[in-house]
């Protein structure tokens, strides 16, 4: 059984078809990317998914439950959590409160008010070691509003992976980030998430990140899924390139440097 | 793995905390008793004040009808003495969190359905809804007179003083500045644990960025509200500490401009520290019963404070010391 499915899922605003009748189904453990020209509706669609949305008609299942209807905490507690396109962390808390408080969360903890963020041994431990997986423990104390463009990106990624997601979406984890951390944040999140056996769906523009991380690529188009396959099978296909590249040539996606 | 802690350990709250309870403890044997009756207003403001900027620093919603739950608890004060005979403060608090917690949960829950301006304008009107009923109901509270709160009439410490015959006034002034001290080091010790427990975090998390609360699973209006409740407990109970010492509640207290008063201690305090509101509310204390003195004009000498405050201090007293703190410990 997938973990996640769509069935026949829509959103439109107005007269764009933002997400139209799609049906996706998501394995277990599978890291898939989703791809498409700007506008193909792939935030739109994790939008939908994630409840920032509200579908028009359609349904979602995960772990065989409908969840349609239930709202965005539910569905973090239900094991789904996201990140953004656009950089979506405290800006006021440090970079330690940020994890420490998904971490809270997660646990259910936080309403507990006796347990001091700085004074939870086991919270502390595990934050600090998130940290550390995503490189930020040099910027521990630093408030987040003062990290790069960069760090803020994997703080964003860091934020949704503390709750220990079994489905994990991540809208562009490195728009706005120099080519050279690029590959360093898609390595960090490439092998935290498949070292804890988590299920991610990414949107990126970079093909060649899109390549080399996925096990299934899910082109979309106006809303709809256009094709969907293993990377080999994508790189074949001369829709697709057009789709994306606006070119039908075979080596279309073959960097020519 | 970092082993730096810069969060506040208890060690350093104690050193900045410590030297503060001393001194006031000891002003009262260097002040005399009319200024000591200014610090005790000070003090009860200034819990009005904390409990007001869990809302405003801590949780991001402005708003503007903390004079509800001050006049709440202040009348409830007044209603327990007055028509159940009951003389001990302590009782007359219990009944002023009681009534301001019922006040504040259903106020709250309809004002944190909005943010921003409609909540403000929601808290504005809701609270004038209590000011006209304290103002047209005469006959139970008084009108305009208000309820007179006589010193004599209550007890402290579960009946062990009471403040009648020769010299009451003096012994009044004195004990309850005690009285007061303790229970406002009480409640800000309270509200050090609330903005540092997770549930603080998390109303920062919500000022922050409300949707990425939600999508760490924070419940986001359900926090709002726990929030509002809390804010609105604190200032129940300064306006309960407040009625004996002002020997008399009037509506003036439910009136709007009272709810901006209490905006103004905070950001002249500073509204980003945990410490301003507290600095703000005894310094707005001192400064509208100078400027009351000293002036017929009192209200535009507010208003060019306040003024100046927004243009040159937008970070308050506190916040301001803390910038320039920092300043000269870099260079």
């Amino acid at each position: 059984m997938a973990l996640l499915q769509t069935i026949d899922l829509k959103r439109y605003f107005g007269e764009t078809r933002a997400v139209d009748n799609v049906n996706l189904s998501i394995e277990e453990r599978e890291f898939v990317s989703l791809v498409g020209p700007n506008g193909a509706g792939k935030t739109s669609l994790i939008n939908v998914i994630s409840a920032l949305l509200t579908p028009e008609s359609g349904r979602i299942i995960f772990k065989g439950e409908d969840i349609t209807h239930l709202s965005v905490t539910q569905r973090v507690k239900a094991g789904i959590a996201r990140s953004f396109q656009l950089v979506n962390v405290f800006d006021d808390l440090t970079t330690f409160d940020n994890v420490a408080l998904a971490i809270f969360s997660r646990q259910g903890k936080i309403a507990h008010l006796g347990s001091l963020a700085h004074l939870d041994h086991e919270v502390t431990h595990e934050a600090d070691a998130i940290l550390g997986q995503f490189g930020l423990a040099s910027k521990r104390d630093d408030s987040a509003r003062d990290l790069s463009q960069g760090e803020r990106k994997l703080l964003d990624v860091a934020l949704a992976y503390s709750l220990r997601p079994m489905l994990l979406f991540l809208d562009e984890p490195t728009s706005g980030v120099s080519t050279r951390d690029k590959a360093q944040i898609m390595d960090t999140i490439a092998s935290v998430v498949r070292a804890e056996g988590i299920t991610a769906v990414i949107v990126e523009h970079d093909m060649d990140v899109v390549f080399k991380y996925s096990d299934r690529i899910v082109v979309m188009a106006q809303g709809a899924v256009l094709a969907q396959g293993t990377p080999d099978e994508i790189r074949k296909n001369e829709q697709v390139a057009m789709v994306l590249l606006g070119s039908s040539a075979p080596d279309a996606f073959t960097r020519k440097d | 793995m970092p082993t730096v802690r810069t969060g506040p350990t208890l060690a350093r709250v104690l050193a900045v905390a410590a030297p503060a309870v001393l001194a006031f403890a000891l002003l009262p044997r260097v002040v005399d008793l009319y200024q000591t009756e200014l610090l005790i207003y000070g003090f009860t403001f200034a819990i009005a004040a904390l409990g007001f900027n869990l809302l405003l620093g801590y949780t991001g919603l402005l708003s503007f009808g903390h004079s509800a739950y001050f006049g709440t608890g202040a009348y409830t004060v007044a209603f327990i003495v007055r028509d159940l005979h009951v003389h001990s403060m302590e009782l007359c608090i219990l009944g002023a969190l009681a009534s301001t917690l019922i006040i504040a949960a259903l106020f709250g829950y309809v004002c944190v359905r909005h943010t921003r301006i409609f909540f403000g304008i929601l808290t504005l009107a809701l609270s004038q809804v209590i000011w006209s009923l304290a103002f047209k109901f005469f006959w139970v509270t008084g009108g305009t007179d208000g309820i007179r709160v006589p010193r004599t009439g209550i007890t402290l410490l579960a009946g062990l003083m009471d403040f009648k015959g020769s010299g009451s006034y003096q012994r009044f002034v004195y004990s309850y500045y005690y009285y007061v001290l303790v229970l406002f080091l009480v409640a800000v010790a309270i509200m050090w644990v609330i903005v540092h427990s997770p549930f603080g975090k998390a109303l920062q998390a919500i000022r922050d960025n409300e949707v990425r609360a939600a999508f760490v699973g924070v419940p986001v209006r359900r926090y709002r509200w726990i929030a509002f409740v809390i804010s609105g407990l604190f200032t129940g109970l300064a306006g309960a500490l407040w009625v004996p010492l002002n020997g008399l509640t009037t509506p003036d207290i439910l009136y709007w401009p009272f709810s901006g008063e209490i905006v103004f201690m905070t950001v002249l305090g500073g509204f980003r520290t945990f410490t301003g509101p507290i600095v703000g509310a005894i310094a707005f204390n001192y400064l509208k019963v100078y400027a009351v003195a000293s002036s017929q004009y009192w209200q535009l000498v507010l208003g060019v404070v306040l003024v100046v405050l927004v243009m040159v201090l937008p970070s308050g007293i506190v916040g301001t010391l803390k910038r320039l703190a920092g300043k000269l410990g870099r260079s």
